[in-house]
């Protein structure tokens, strides 16, 4: 589903190389873990895939379902089945959460040239999965975001990604700022979202939120680098031994 | 003080060719603003509160051309069911405009009835626009009290059965034309005016709004995008007890506007909300001054104004708060906002609170900014095209303006008509 080849990317500020040659296939149907210590270079591999300003490819490339997406807009790489949970949401006042899904929506169906989902079909699908989220009918009035708590705003992610559909979801440290509850109720929504044509990418630092949301492989990053992968038991390993011992071992 | 020699020739300049209606009771009213024109002198470009607008095209003795727009869109307020009084190049149109009869109010015509000796807008005809030439003056609202040819008289003796809608016509590419209304809300009655239309080649308007102990007063307009057209409108209200007053206004492009609004806060507990947004994309000028005294106990000002420019618009917007020693228990704010879509874009800001009771709660705030980097990005990484997640912003910023509208169907034809702007502006 996403592929990833030796990945190079900086700031574009600064001459700073922060990926370092990335390389990651995530197939349809798995979930992917990402971990690895502050400053290794997840959340650029996230803003870097997902189109944020500021960065610059320098080498390799990365395709969704075979499509190169480096080239494309942030919102083409959206109606081609990109989507990033943020690790901070951003807040949006003035606009309604319900007119900006709503937006959204619509503008990724105009985009893969389908017929856009009429006023009526859409609250009503948005008020099933809003539910299952216990996000009530207030939290859709309110303008995007503001006034969330932190586990509003992770919420609300869960349900633009359950609105939305999209082939390949990266989840950027979603589990930060959640308390147990609020962390189950997000892994609930994700895995519900789990099927045999989607991939996830679920970036963290701890092994907890991969209780709650079983990963396939996982992958230890550091310095702009895939080090290690392997299954579940190597966030096991993280948590018990922490990443110094673990990447003393693969140096 | 002697006014400047000129001035004084500039302001003989324009009135020159100029020709006052006669006789009747406005006679006495219009003969005392042609002494305060004299008095004052018309705006120049020197005066203090003329230093971010020209007042060149306003006060010139003959009316820069304005070729006519054809806008190729519904007018606005199409779906609101109102009384229309239809103005073309300030004659007014009877058989474009409905009966002037209207449950809750009457209106008539100040050319009809100004022959008459004696008429209830006696006392308020250019009364309140003398009020208002203190402390600051405003000399093309004289001018306007002393030359108008024509207006609504509008009073209000219970609820008003449905808004008035004034529309005026552009015909003309030379036009200039003077209107001046006069409206009278009595104690516990409620009216809506609405006002729309180009008007003319250079407009001068000039509205007194006497509100009575608890009368309400609601305002909507819209000026449209006529883009040589060019205006100075002035409305002066004066609010009783526990009277209301809110007024919006939505200005689009256009090359000269100057919207001023002096309210007099009279009688304790009344509450007075101004609001505008402004969309200016071009050489566009669009000044809002406005001018609010707090004399009663426990009244509540808000003035809430957004613009939105680019492509070498100015806005400006010079507000007051004046709180009179006794008028305890205040209520003031006043926020005026610019979304600078490019760095060809400026507004100009002047915001001044001056308050002599010590028991207040004042706040202003000014603030000019670009879109939002990261909500744009937000909006765009969920497959919002950056055209219409600009739009989406953009609307969010104007919201606070527009959410001052209290009634739905007249703010959905505002939010229609800023939406169909921006949606022009998107394809450009």
């Amino acid at each position: 589903m996403l592929e990833i080849k030796n990945l190079h990317a900086q700031l574009e500020e600064e001459d700073k190389q922060i990926l370092k040659g990335v390389d990651l296939t995530v197939e349809a149907g798995k979930v992917h873990a990402i971990m690895g210590p502050n400053g290794s270079g997840k959340s650029t591999l996230s803003y870097v895939l997902s189109g944020r300003d500021g960065y610059e490819v320098t080498e390799g490339s990365a395709t969704l379902a075979g499509d190169d997406i480096l080239d494309m807009e942030p919102e083409e790489r959206a109606a081609a089945g990109l989507f990033l949970a943020f690790q901070y949401p951003v807040e949006i006042p003035g606009v309604g959460n319900m007119t900006f899904l709503r937006t959204a929506v619509n503008a990724q169906r105009k985009a893969r040239g389908e017929e856009e989902m009429s006023a009526s079909d859409f609250l009503k699908v948005i008020r099933e999965k809003a539910k299952s989220l216990k996000i009530d009918a207030d939290m859709l009035k309110r303008p995007v975001n503001v006034g969330f708590s932190g586990g509003e705003k992770k919420r609300n992610e869960i349900l633009q990604m359950a609105m939305l559909e999209p082939k390949m979801c990266i989840l950027d440290e979603t589990d930060s700022g959640l308390d147990v509850d609020a962390m189950k109720l997000v892994a609930e929504g994700v895995n519900a979202l789990r099927s045999e044509g989607r991939g996830f990418l679920v970036i963290t630092h701890y092994q907890r939120l991969l209780d709650h949301i079983k990963p396939d492989v996982v992958h230890i990053m550091a310095d702009g680098k895939i080090v290690k992968s392997g299954g579940p038991e190597l966030a096991l390993e993280v948590e018990n031994n922490g990443y110094a011992g673990l990447l003393e071992e693969v140096a | 003080m002697a006014l400047p020699q000129t001035k004084v020739d500039a302001t003989e300049a324009r009135l020159s060719g100029m020709e006052q209606p006669q006789g009747g009771w406005t006679a006495l009213a219009r003969g005392q603003a042609l002494a305060r024109v004299r008095e004052m002198g018309l705006p120049a470009r020197r005066d203090e509160y003329w230093k971010y607008t020209r007042p060149d095209t306003l006060v010139s003795a003959e009316a820069p051309s304005a070729a006519l727009f054809d806008a190729q869109e519904t007018p606005v307020f199409g779906e609101i069911d109102r009384l229309k009084i239809v103005f073309v190049d300030g004659i007014f149109d009877a058989e474009a405009s409905d009966d002037l009869t209207l449950e809750g109010v009457t209106i008539e015509r100040l050319a009809d009835v100004a022959h008459a000796d004696i008429h209830w807008a006696l006392d308020l005809y250019g009364t309140l626009e003398a009020n208002g030439q203190d402390p600051v003056q405003r000399p093309l609202a004289a001018l306007n009290t002393a030359f108008a040819t024509d207006g609504v008289l509008i009073h209000a003796t219970g609820k008003a059965a449905k808004p008035i809608s004034l529309i005026y016509r552009h015909a003309s590419e030379t036009s200039d034309v003077i209107l001046h209304h006069v409206i009278k809300v009595d104690a516990g009655a409620e009216v809506t005016v609405l006002e729309n239309g180009p008007a003319a080649a250079r407009f001068n308007k000039c509205m007194e709004i006497d509100i009575a102990d608890g009368g309400t007063f609601h305002h909507v307009r819209a000026q449209g995008r006529d883009h040589e057209r060019r205006a100075a409108t002035h409305t002066f209200a004066r609010l009783g007890r526990e009277s209301v007053l809110k007024s919006f206004t939505l200005t689009a492009n256009g090359v000269m506007t100057r919207n001023e609004t002096v309210i007099e806060l009279t009688g304790d507990d009344a509450v007075a909300h101004v609001a505008g947004a402004s969309l200016g994309d071009g050489d566009f000028h669009h000044d809002t001054t406005v001018f609010i005294t707090h004399d009663a106990v426990n009244c509540e000002s808000r003035q809430v104004f957004k613009k939105v420019l680019r492509n070498g618009a100015t806005g400006v917007f010079q507000g007051k708060i004046l709180v009179k020693p006794d008028a305890q228990k205040t209520d003031g704010y006043q926020i005026s906002q610019s979304l600078l879509l490019d760095g060809d874009s400026q507004f100009l800001v002047k915001p001044e609170l001056e308050i002599y009771a010590d028991d207040v709660a004042c706040s202003h705030g000014s603030t000019s900014g670009a879109i939002d980097e990261e909500a744009l990005f937000y909006l765009r990484s969920r497959g919002v095209p950056t055209g219409e997640a600009t739009d989406l912003l953009t609307l969010a910023f104007l919201a606070e303006a527009v959410d001052e509208i209290e009634d739905e169907a007249l703010a959905e034809e505002i939010l229609d008509r800023i939406g169909s702007w921006l949606l022009r502006r998107r394809a450009d």
